[in-house]
């Protein structure tokens, strides 16, 4: 098996992260709307990373929540049951603009379910996407908003997104073979 | 993390990392029964049936309530108003359920190891809401997930069972999830109704109420179960309450921090003074909520419940 392929290092991560937050701040004038909610786990903490960006660039906190979809996903009778992550959504998503933070974008679904989950905490007033990597190879008609970097893949190759909150030694995503 | 069983028969072939991915799942499923929308769509199409043979308002309702708020569909089957009446026989019954397309049964029997039999017969997923003395699962869980929730630990601390042990299928299961999970269990009760052979079920037997509940962290109250019981195994309800019921002046001599406990259906008076049951350090109801909680977990998990060589890549 060949070694692993470093895609983005530490450096490279924190520039994408906030290359995107600034993209944020670009498309949402009214930064009192935008609220951010991570898919766990790994979107969890890009989310509060992104929030802590997006609270130093608007001089105000941004709230950061973390929204589990395991209960919405749509292959629940093809596989075991998949780990119910905590949600943690401590603000009132009606009239938001709800910025879904996860680290890789691939077949669309779980952004489907994630889309579907949020709808169970009120109605939002814009759903945007933001992910670290977009590997391609969708299912569903979704796109992200927001990209940290396009990564074409094969689909024998996996994305892994490791990071120190997860208790990686460092920041790094690193592409695979199979 | 794992679980790969397609059924929920009994605690004892249970693993501890098993009962953790239940109580872990369950958490996340009690944080939905607090939201203003309390419905999730993981069961959608999927339908429960609820074959209780026995009598029962907690256990049923709560299953009942977990398959409906994962978006199941749920029958109630009871049999007072049942073929069974009519001499159909317990697997010509979940023949017909099954031809109706149920997904889950879940059944409680007074026959120990009627769900193990179902599993034999249907296809569907089977849990046991109870079968005779023998098991009760889903009740042995959630009382684990109160404690954990409540102490923040199960392991080393002390739970003492109290009352009709002999005839108590939640007794058995709450054993086996307790000692699995490394708590020292205490049991106590009328020496009739609490013999020495549960001593090699992993716990400590003793008939001392007094001082069973001394140390405890947990006081575990059961139901003296009449029902069972073919032959009068003490002199007088009197006389047990007298001797084993917890009362004031007992609880005044346990630790402050020890919780009360007590599966339900509760008879004040008897097993429990009225007081204590309402009083600060009773979780009873809590217990029922996080029953909701953990028995939405168990559908959900056994619904994903295959073996790895069976799951697609």
């Amino acid at each position: 098996m060949p070694d692993p392929v470093v895609i983005l290092d530490a450096v490279a991560i924190q520039r994408a992260l906030t290359r995107i937050a600034h993209e944020i701040t670009e498309r949402n004038e009214n930064s009192a709307e935008v609220v951010l909610a991570g898919i766990p786990s790994a979107g969890v903490p890009l989310a509060q990373r992104l929030g802590a960006i997006l609270s130093g660039i608007w001089k105000h906190p941004v709230p950061v929540g973390s929204l589990d979809i395991s209960m919405h996903r749509d292959d629940l009778d093809h596989r075991t049951a998949p780990h119910v992550h905590p949600t943690d959504m401590p603000f009132d998503v009606n009239h938001k603009t709800v910025v879904l933070v996860d680290d890789v974008l691939f077949r669309g679904r779980t952004a489907r379910a994630a889309m579907d989950a949020l709808n169970d905490f009120g109605r939002p007033k814009k759903i945007q996407l933001a992910v670290l990597v977009d590997r391609g190879h969708r299912e569903l008609p979704i796109k992200a908003d927001f990209i940290g970097k396009n990564v074409p893949t094969s689909l024998d190759e996996t994305i892994d997104v490791l990071l120190t909150e997860a208790g990686a030694t460092q920041d790094q995503v690193l592409l695979k073979k199979k | 993390m794992s679980w790969t069983k397609k059924h929920l028969l009994d605690i004892e072939s249970l693993t501890a990392d098993e009962i953790i991915t239940v109580l872990d799942t369950a958490r996340g499923f009690k944080a939905v029964g607090e939201r203003a929308i309390k419905k999730v769509p993981a069961l959608r199409g999927k339908t429960v049936v609820n074959l209780f043979v026995e009598p029962s308002t907690r256990t049923r309702i709560s299953f009942e309530l977990a398959a409906q708020r994962l978006s199941a569909d749920i029958v109630n089957f009871s049999a007072e108003a049942s073929s069974f009446k009519k001499g159909e026989t317990l697997k010509d019954t979940a023949l017909n359920l099954e031809a109706l397309n149920a997904d889950f049964i879940i059944i409680r029997h007074s026959a120990s190891g009627a769900p193990h039999f179902l599993t034999r017969v249907v296809d569907a997923h089977v849990i046991n809401a109870g079968d005779g003395a023998h098991e009760h699962p889903t009740q042995a869980l959630l009382d684990v997930f109160t404690i954990r929730e409540k102490k923040g630990r199960i392991a080393g601390l002390n739970v003492t069972i109290l009352g009709d042990i002999l005839y108590s299928r939640v007794a058995r299961s709450d054993i086996w999830a307790l000692t699995k999970l490394g708590a020292n269990v205490t049991l106590c009760g009328p020496s009739t109704l609490v013999p020495k052979t549960f001593e090699k079920m992993g716990c400590r037997v003793t008939h001392d109420v007094d001082e069973a509940i001394r140390d405890a962290d947990i006081i575990n109250l059961l139901r003296i179960q009449h029902e069972r019981q073919r032959k009068t195994m003490f002199p007088s309800i009197g006389e047990y309450t007298q001797l084993f019921g917890l009362n004031k002046a007992r609880l005044a001599k346990t630790r402050s921090d020890a919780l009360i406990m007590h599966p339900g259906p509760i008879n004040r008076g008897v097993e429990i003074d009225s007081e204590i049951a309402d009083c600060g350090r009773s979780v009873i109801l809590e217990q029922v909520t996080n029953g909701l909680a953990v028995r939405m977990a168990v559908l959900f998990l056994v619904n994903g419940g295959k073996a790895p060589s069976e799951v697609a890549a």
